[in-house]
């Protein structure tokens, strides 16, 4: 860079870098913060240090509940969404058809449209099917949130594979179902299996539609809307960091396996 | 053309077919139940216009959705513009590996809960919060945030940040550099050609940005509701409360396709406007 007014801007540039980033990260850090924190509702200056919020979710069964229900359901649609999302992301990558546009429209969408809307619109049409209420109810809307993006991680990985090198295994005599198992899933596998960890890490945080349509089978984020709703608790945060760190687990793995194929194609 | 093999079909249909059934058919049943009435806590197929006359007529509805549609603007007005500086130092003054770092801290906050992040900034903003714990040290406030629409805002800045970055830095890093280079030779200063050269070149992605931030904000019940105090209603709260304390369900479709209906107008307007003119 030239000029000499230029380290000044710059400064204040990286500056405002580090508030935006700040006020992003003020609230998760805040509440690593409160949860290990004596205080009900903490405030300047912080009371003592306290394991009190760990403990009470430890010994809660209600917590355990929705815990295991966010799991079951969190595995479940992490791998419904990833062979959906493979299935729509190949499709993409190897055929031109008439309503190709219609059918990638129908499968990237679905992240636009408002919860609150989804929601409703889960809720009437599933309780109409006799499907509301059910944990199955969640696994369906889960499913619709997040196969987009299992199929967005399988298509960017698929756009660098050589089109030939498909060609070339068809040329050798391997069927189309062989080359499918031989040559594009083992190139695909890391894109795979990021999609399992992040679709898992989004069905891990979802509440709204979970809350919409779940009835009594509650996930954990629908407990915490629960807990929102009644009086202040601190079990938020203990709840809230121990998510957190499960799902920040899941998006560095995620991260580690595409950034390790990348390397492998040079 | 040649028949879809067993093999493309085996692929391509079960998304097809899962988004049909789970995504698109209930969002077309919202527009069939809004036609129908309730009877007994019970919905019944019929073709009533009862449910859109009854919220359409309704100054709770119109004052909810001015509220809405002004809360929306203003929060992707302002997520864009405190964006934007920081967008543009990652996207032109940067290393690349202090970028690359930059761009995946902006992606964990997509991995957290909201809620959690909401609950937390109720801490920071309430009257004995911390802010004001800190203000006070200094002889400053308190000042009132919580549950004011200061507070709706920031909840929804918090929510859309992030992602408006991202969006701006993936726009600014398309712009030709050899453009502000020229603008450099030509004696052109810092902010002008920021303004004149920057701003217009990367115009699709930042209204694009500022779309998002509008939808995101549009649609969020969260923040009005929790930091907000949700009295007044935003549209997302009236879908909630109709929809959670009763069957009155025909009512809360007749509000979310007026919800649908704006945010498809305004992506169509945003789009026509982002893409008018182009390279003129």
């Amino acid at each position: 860079m030239t000029g000499n007014d230029n380290r000044l801007i710059n400064g204040a540039l990286k500056l405002h870098i580090a508030a935006c980033v700040l006020f992003i990260f003020a609230p998760i850090l805040g509440s690593f913060v409160f949860s290990l924190n004596s205080d009900r509702f903490p405030s300047l200056p912080l009371g003592h240090f306290s394991t009190e919020w760990y403990r009470l979710i430890w010994e809660d069964p209600f917590v355990w509940a929705g815990f295991f229900n966010t799991v079951i359901v969190g595995l479940i649609v992490a791998v419904i969404a990833t062979l959906l999302g493979f299935g729509g992301a190949y499709t993409d990558f190897r055929y031109n058809f008439l309503g190709k546009n219609v059918y990638l429209a129908l499968a990237l969408l679905p992240p636009t449209i408002p919860v609150v809307i989804m929601g409703l619109a889960m809720l009437a049409f599933l309780s109409r099917v006799n499907l509301s209420g059910s944990a199955i109810s969640i696994i369906i809307a889960h499913g619709v949130m997040c196969s987009p993006f299992a199929m967005a991680i399988i298509r960017l990985r698929l756009s660098q594979m050589d089109p030939d090198l498909e060609a070339a295994s068809w040329n050798l005599g391997g069927n189309e179902w062989a080359t499918l198992r031989h040559v594009i899933l083992p190139f695909t596998k890391p894109a795979i299996l990021a999609a399992l960890f992040i679709t898992m890490a989004v069905s891990f945080d979802e509440f709204a539609v979970a809350w919409f349509v779940s009835g009594l089978n509650e996930t954990l984020p629908v407990k915490i809307l629960g807990f929102l709703q009644g009086q202040v608790s601190p079990r938020i945060n203990a709840i809230g960091s121990l998510a957190f760190l499960s799902s920040i687990t899941l998006i560095i793995l995620a991260q580690m396996l595409l950034r390790n194929s990348t390397k492998d194609r040079s | 053309m040649t028949r879809p093999s067993l093999y493309s079909l085996t692929l391509a249909l079960p998304l097809l077919i899962w988004q049909l059934a789970f995504f698109a058919v209930p969002l077309i049943f919202l527009i069939a139940i809004s036609f129908w009435t309730v009877r007994n806590f019970q919905m019944m197929p019929d073709l009533n216009f009862g449910n859109w006359e009854r919220i359409l007529t309704r100054s709770v509805f119109w004052d909810a959705y001015l509220r809405t549609a002004i809360l929306a603007t203003t929060s992707a007005v302002l997520t864009s513009f405190i964006a934007f500086p920081a967008a543009y130092a990652i996207s032109f003054k940067l290393s690349e590996r202090v970028k690359q770092w930059l761009i995946f801290v902006l992606i964990i906050p997509f991995f957290t809960s909201y809620l959690v992040r909401i609950y937390a900034l109720q801490v920071f903003l309430s009257d004995e919060g911390i802010i004001n714990a800190a203000l006070g040290m200094l002889g400053i406030g308190p000042f009132g945030m919580l549950n004011t629409t200061f507070g709706t805002l920031v909840g929804m800045v918090t929510l859309c940040l992030p992602l408006v970055i991202l969006l701006q830095v993936f726009s600014l890093n398309f712009v030709n550099r050899d453009l502000v280079e020229a603008a450099h030779n030509l004696r052109c200063g810092r902010l002008r050609t920021v303004l004149a050269v920057i701003v217009p070149s990367a115009r699709v992605g930042l209204v694009i940005a500022a779309l998002f931030a509008f939808i995101l904000s549009f649609g969020d019940f969260v923040s009005p509701l929790y930091l907000g105090g949700g009295n007044p209603p935003t549209l997302s709260i009236l879908i909630t409360d109709i929809t959670k304390s009763g069957q009155q369900w025909p009512r809360a479709a007749v509000v979310a396709l007026m919800m649908i209906g704006t945010l498809l107008s305004v992506a169509f307007a945003a789009i026509t406007y982002a893409y008018k003119e182009r390279g003129k």
